[in-house]
């Protein structure tokens, strides 16, 4: 152990530690604002400077490592003015404009620059004006407000391994982008928004689907629909100040009735049908000779990314949509006949912890019979924007759960399974899976269906189990260079049934839209592990846990034939197709 | 393959052939055979002379020597910087040791006829200073440009063919090597360095023994380690590094070599500037030849040692002078520092324990292991032992390059080196250490030249760039010019580097402009003082370093600037205020014609008036004025 | 990989100096060689276009927001061609203790381009350069090879007309 004294406190920290660690273990705060944990450890932005006695030069406390003895300043005169000058000089090349910034009031700059007591700024130099990035359906890149934190590119190049996007130049005229100044649109860039997840300020946000709902809503011809992901309902509380991983599925609900939605259902449904698909779609492979490992495609970042870095693996993707691309093809087929709505009047809107979705919805495949399968996609943030802009009360609405209330979703659905509600969850869909085919195969029920060795933060996890027909090998993915490495063992011979991939590390519950968390709180409580106790929890409450179970599905199949059948065929699968890394032409 | 009994064979063969051009007046007792000439005309092929046309001079020497029949007598030798590079292209002819200087190609036949076949010397091109009343010359190293200094890191240069790995051979070339490796363990070696005192000579003057001591102790995952050399040499205005490659480049290959042994390590990067091709391609065939030789790759020497190089070439970046910046780029990325500790030589290339020295503190090292630590250490000054190699520029007579004894004065290497001031003018200042150094003013001439002395004065070593200014350059300029190349060349990864300079060289850009503010020196020296505490890199932290010092010893100048909008120096362009001379005026319209903004009118036989308020002040109607009737 | 991925749009010749180039610097799998390829193609192609670094993105297997991080980092990379004649003044410190940058201002004014910039005609590309190493000669301009020491303001005119 490492004994040190930080501003008079002595602290000891296990040999290794760097300053920050220690600091904090001793109850300072220093600020910080590139650092970020596992993501962006660079010691860059020089605003965690901190002073040691006997040194010549302040260092950052972020990388600086704990050393037996230090006398550690954190709030010398030395630093603060040091440390105030750094952020001025910050500020000066930025873009200022919080009150018509999507991060005002949640942005970390200005959380600092509040606590730094900045008054006025001594230079203003000319800034160099950026142009906006928003050919991408999905993301959104405003220059002008990045700090050069690099965080984003801590995300894509390392976490990720995706590198779409690097520094560029040098000196005053670095900034942040695509090679060669291309949209992240022509570049394959798989539409995760981890970016979005860590950067700072207003630099990357989504984009914005808010005003095309409002519209929807607005017009009374429209019958307006919303569906909702499992892992919306486990983080849509942070945004109103509850703590990281609480399950609010009936406040999501009430507001949106509140909203104005004329119907809301709850896309676990749809995960429900894709078990069905999938179970099915495993098993004829596994039967018939058919291309294995079989890959999930529930996930549109990680299709993205296998279409443009891997697509000579296409053949093992399912033919399945994702699970709110099929529930937006049944309710404008299946629901607008029940309900007797002209298809044409449905507008389906789906709330989605992700931000890849927005680019799914408008591939062109995601149709049936010329119609969009889902015409908006707003992320757990939007919603909450939304609910803010409507001055919804959010303390009063309703979270009995009680399937008469109105904090329940609506028929025809009804309520989804248990396995549904994991999907939101790295190895859920494995999970939820398992739970039918296993019963399908042996013909019987199990009674223990918690699998869990699919569950947890590994990004690669490989589990067995023996079935009739076949031992049943498989893995676990999440995070795209994970699903690199997954590949890799396949090329080299490493032979798998199934294998669910999942664009974000963690799943979706970590999705590119779900409510960003700062710096400092991600580094002090396991974020994942959080809101995954609560899916689970979610699970756990449901009466019905097996997606074969639910009623709703079973009578859907009673009505449209068998899975994989025709009419399945039709509403629920699609085809995948190769896509260009890096394009054959670029519009320079 | 050579065998240490085969270096000494060569040795001993070419030994008199280097006594020749070594010691003064020479004699060759014997006929004119294979490895005996009766001759050497030493060419300087360094960049300045090459610039100069040297490799002409050298076709065109070979090709008249043939012409009258003397190539098996006269042996014309491309050697490496003399130095007196303002007297460049230099001729050396031994064993007389005539100087000849700004030699051009159409003065060889009268070399060769009238020097070299007649025997009269050619007085015309002959160095001045060299040629005595009595006729006879003096010897090199008692005029006044080489009397004080001691070449040692530049022993070779000009000396020796640096293509030839023979002739390296033969002046002790390899020697030290050999010895470190049959009679040394690796910690003696490292005990030796130690104790000599050599200080990095790349800026920063850290112990050279120490850092190879903390590589040799640190532990590596693989046991691979590696030795580097920075041959960045980003600082402009300095050319000492180039000339060590371009004139003597296997002392590198021995020396990193010898570090290899000391520290445990096998491999050797040569990090050079892409701007240097002539160093690059000497270099590049030094290491074949020496590889030809087996004193690079498996066994070398018989030893068991195994050793090899390569060389990495940059690609425009001052920054990647920067230790770890060198590192990222030698490992394929943009070259950004990256905070330390961890310090390269815990972990550096590919994060393997690194030693990373400069040039020259590597083109010390064979003659310290020869010589020994003692002697080294009688050299120098207390804290700072040895030498240093200087680029002496700007407004000095004697431009070019010198190695100086630690301690010797600035004023020594100004007026008695250097040559004094041209044009009669008054020295200002001298600028020691480029972008990252300071200025020294007059009332400091008498300093001795040492890491701490010059620290002392609010400058630094720095890799040994020393440029001469006088009465006519204005010092806020300079600081401004030594700030626009560092915004310029700032990696961009922190704030106070990237954004701070910046808005520093706004500051003075609004300064030299004539519009200063009030409080724009204060916030100069605030925001200075902030970027040297805060930044990642050294490059940061010394950014501020010439605009600090230029307001420490000329402040009045930056008043007159700010508050009195004038340039005493009237160097600033944009507050000169032209005008003409009406007594002067011919009437000859020729500074209307050069004027691009129609500022100047008037008609021919009549005085021109000059309009100020159109007045770009770009200065071109001065020199087109035949009568000098412009003022300013 | 398929294979029109690297050569679809780089023109069969070029990709194959390309790849020589990386075989050379033994690059394939080894991304720290990319410093050298780049240097390499640079001096074969003038400059590096989109074409030249996707391909070596794909054939190193490095990302080409990477490479092109990397290209624009240094300043002897150039993404746009050169001219015919290149010239570069030196703007170091020797040099301009002694007027460079009125030298490179006249330069500028004549060839109707700013320092950076290529002149429509593809004549003149002009380039402010680090310090060269010529010191003895300062004030010193290059135009491709060749070298102008102890230039003189009035000779600028003098030179630039060898080259229109």
């Amino acid at each position: 152990m490492i004994n040190l004294t930080i501003d008079g406190k002595k602290v000891s920290v296990p040999a290794g530690s760097t300053i920050l660690e220690a600091a904090r273990k001793a109850d300072v705060n220093v600020p910080t604002l590139c650092y970020m944990k596992g993501v962006n450890e660079i010691g860059a932005c020089r605003i965690c400077l901190i002073e040691v006695k006997g040194g010549r030069v302040l260092l950052a406390a972020c990388v600086a490592p704990a050393n037996e003895g230090m006398e550690v300043y954190t709030n010398s005169p030395k630093v603060r003015e040091a440390r105030k000058s750094n952020l001025e000089l910050i500020l000066s090349e930025h873009d200022r404009s919080c009150l018509t910034c999507v991060r005002n009031l949640n942005c970390e700059l200005q959380a600092i620059a509040r606590d730094l007591n900045i008054e006025e700024l001594p230079f203003e130099g000319k800034r160099i004006e950026h142009e906006i990035d928003d050919l991408s359906p999905s993301i959104v890149r405003d220059n002008n407000k990045c700090i050069l934190c690099r965080r984003c590119i801590g995300m894509c190049k390392n976490i990720q391994e995706t590198a779409v996007i690097d520094a560029q130049n040098r000196g005053i005229l670095t900034k942040i982008g695509c090679a060669f100044d291309a949209s992240l649109d022509e570049i394959a860039c798989v539409m995760c928004g981890q970016c979005i997840n860590v950067c700072p300020t207003g630099a990357l946000y989504e984009k914005d689907h808010i005003n095309r709902v409002w519209d929807a809503l607005s017009c009374p011809d429209t019958h307006v629909v919303v569906q909702t992901a499992p892992a919306v309902r486990v983080a849509l509380g942070e945004e109103f100040g509850m703590p990281i991983g609480t399950s609010v599925t009936g406040q999501m609900v009430h507001a949106l009735k509140r909203l104005g939605f004329d119907k809301v259902f709850d896309t676990n449904t749809a995960a429900d049908i894709t078990i069905m698909e999938e179970g099915t779609e495993l098993i004829d492979r596994v039967r018939n000779n058919g291309t294995l490992p079989l890959f999930t495609s529930c996930s549109p970042g990680w299709v993205k990314y296998l279409e443009s870095y891997h697509p000579e693996f296409i053949p093992n993707l399912s033919s399945c949509k994702s699970p709110h691309q099929k529930f937006g093809a049944l309710i404008k087929s299946y629901y607008a006949e029940k309900a007797g709505i002209d298809p044409k009047n449905i507008y389906v809107v789906s709330v989605m912890p992700c931000s890849a979705k927005k680019y799914e919805i408008q591939r062109p495949e995601m149709s049936v019979d010329g119609l969009r399968d889902v015409d908006a996609v707003l992320t757990t943030r939007e919603l909450a924007r939304m609910i803010k802009t409507a001055r919804l009360n959010w303390n009063s609405l309703c979270s009995c759960n009680d399937s008469d209330c109105i904090c329940a979703f609506d028929n025809p659905f009804g309520e989804a399974s248990g396995a549904g509600a994991i999907f939101g969850v790295t190895g859920g869909v494995t999970e939820a899976a398992l739970r039918t085919v296993a019963e399908l195969l042996t013909g019987k029920r199990a009674e223990d269906i918690e699998f869990t060795d699919t569950r947890g933060k590994d990004g690669i996890k490989e589990y067995t189990v023996r079935l009739p027909e076949i031992t049943l090998k498989g893995a676990v993915v999440s995070g795209t260079a994970n699903a690199k490495k997954m590949l890799e063992k396949i090329k080299n011979g490493e032979e798998y049934h199934f294998i669910e991939f999942m664009g974000c590390p963690g799943g979706c519950i970590m999705g590119g839209g779900q409510p960003i968390v700062d710096a400092l709180a991600a580094a002090e409580c396991d974020v994942f592990a959080l809101r995954a106790k609560a899916i689970y929890g979610v699970d756990k409450s449901l009466p019905v846990r097996r997606s074969h179970e639910n009623p709703f599905i079973k009578k859907l199949y009673e009505e449209i034939g068998e899975p994989g059948g025709d009419r399945a065929h039709q509403l629920f699968h699609t085809a995948y197709a190769a896509k260009e890394k890096y394009p054959a032409e670029l519009h320079i | 393959m050579k065998t240490i009994a085969d270096l000494q064979a060569i040795r001993d063969k070419i030994k008199t052939r280097i006594l020749m051009r070594k010691e003064h007046g020479y004699k060759h007792e014997g006929p004119a055979s294979e490895t005996h000439f009766r001759s050497h005309v030493m060419v300087c092929a360094g960049t300045g002379c090459v610039a100069g046309s040297s490799e002409f001079i050298i076709s065109k020497f070979n090709e008249e020597v043939a012409k009258h029949g003397l190539q098996d007598d006269i042996m014309v030798v491309r050697t490496g910087c003399f130095g007196l590079c303002a007297l460049g292209p230099i001729v050396i002819v031994y064993p007389e040791g005539v100087f000849y200087s700004m030699v051009t190609v159409d003065d060889v036949p009268e070399i060769v006829t009238e020097h070299l076949k007649n025997g009269n010397i050619v007085k015309r091109l002959i160095y001045a200073e060299t040629l005595c009343k009595d006729e006879h010359i003096l010897p090199l190293d008692e005029v006044g440009f080489y009397k004080k200094q001691m070449r040692l890191a530049l022993r070779n240069c000009g000396l020796i063919d640096p293509e030839c790995i023979d002739e390296y051979i033969a002046n002790d070339g390899y020697v030290a090597l050999e010895k470190c490796l049959t009679e040394k363990k690796p910690s003696d070696v490292i005990d030796i360095v130690k104790a000599s005192g050599l200080r990095g000579r790349g800026g920063a003057g850290f112990p050279t023994g120490l850092k190879w001591e903390f590589a040799a102790k640190s532990q590596s995952d693989d046991g691979q380690k590696f030795v580097a050399c920075n041959a960045d040499e980003g600082d402009p205005g300095a050319f000492m590094d180039r000339s060590v490659l371009e004139g003597d480049p296997h002392v590198i290959i021995e020396s990193m070599a010898i570090a290899a042994y000391a520290i445990g390590g096998n491999h050797g990067y040569v990090y050079v500037r892409a701007e240097y091709p002539i160093a690059l391609n000497r270099l590049q065939k030094a290491i074949d030849d020496a590889r030809a030789y087996g004193l690079l790759g498996k066994n070398i020497l018989g030893t068991g040692f195994d050793f090899d190089m390569e060389i990495r070439p940059g690609a425009g970046a001052f920054v990647c002078g920067e230790e770890t910046a060198l590192i990222r780029s030698i490992e394929g990325n943009r070259g950004e520092p990256r905070p330390r500790p961890p310090f390269p030589a815990v972990k550096g290339i590919f994060g393997k324990p690194t030693v990373l020295n400069n040039v020259e503190t590597y083109a010390n090292i064979p003659q310290i292991i020869l010589n020994g630590a003692e002697w080294f250490q009688g050299i120098g000054t207390e804290k700072s032992k040895g030498t240093k190699v200087f680029a002496v520029g700007g407004k000095i007579n004697n431009v070019g390059l010198v190695e100086v004894p630690m301690g010797i004065t600035l004023r020594e290497v100004i007026y008695e080196i250097g040559g004094g001031i041209p044009k009669g003018k008054e020295f200002k200042a001298a600028q020691t250490g480029g972008p990252s150094g300071g200025c020294i003013p007059a009332q400091h001439l008498d300093a001795g030249i040492d890491f701490e002395s010059l620290t002392a004065l609010g400058s630094m070593m720095g890799s040994g760039g020393l440029i001469v200014m006088d009465e006519d350059n204005c010092m806020v300029d300079i600081a401004k010019f030594f700030l626009e190349f560092t915004v310029d060349e700032s990696c961009g990864k922190c704030p106070p580097c990237r954004i701070g300079t910046k808005r520093m060289y706004e500051i003075l850009e609004r300064i030299t402009e004539g519009k200063g503010e009030k409080d724009d020196i204060e916030k100069l020296e605030a925001l200075a003082k902030s970027i040297q505490t805060s930044a990642l890199c050294a490059l940061g932290q010394t950014a501020p370093n010439p605009v600090l010092s230029t307001i420490k010893y000329f402040r009045d100048e930056y008043e007159a600037h700010v508050c009195d909008k004038k340039c005493p120096a009237g160097a600033c362009q944009a507050m000169a205020k032209y005008g003409i001379t009406a007594e002067k005026c011919k009437g000859c319209t020729l500074c209307v014609k050069a004027c691009p903004v129609g500022a100047i009118t008037g008609e021919r036989k009549a005085v021109h008036v000059l309009d100020a308020e159109k007045c770009i002040k770009c200065g071109a109607c001065v020199p087109a004025c035949p009568f000098k009737a412009i003022y300013k | 990989m398929a294979k029109n991925e690297t050569t679809g749009i780089l023109a069969q010749e070029t990709a194959e100096l390309l790849k020589e180039i990386i075989l050379k610097h033994n690059g394939y799998g080894r991304r720290d060689a990319i410093m050298a390829v780049l240097n390499d193609v640079q001096a074969k192609l003038g400059y590096l276009p989109y074409e030249a670094q996707r391909y070596i993105a794909v054939e190193m297997d490095i990302p080409l927001a990477e490479i092109f991080g990397i290209v624009t980092f240094y300043s002897g990379f150039s993404l746009n061609p050169v001219g015919k004649y290149k010239i570069a003044v030196c703007m170091g410190t020797a040099c301009y203790v002694k007027d460079a940058h009125k030298i490179l201002a006249k330069i500028e004014q004549k060839c109707g381009i700013k320092a950076g910039e290529t002149s429509e005609d593809g004549l003149f590309t002009i380039v402010a350069t680090r310090c060269i190493g010529a010191c003895g000669l300062a004030p010193v301009i290059t135009i491709n090879e060749n070298v102008y020491g102890k230039l003189h303001l009035e000779d600028v005119d003098k030179v630039l007309e060898k080259y229109k």
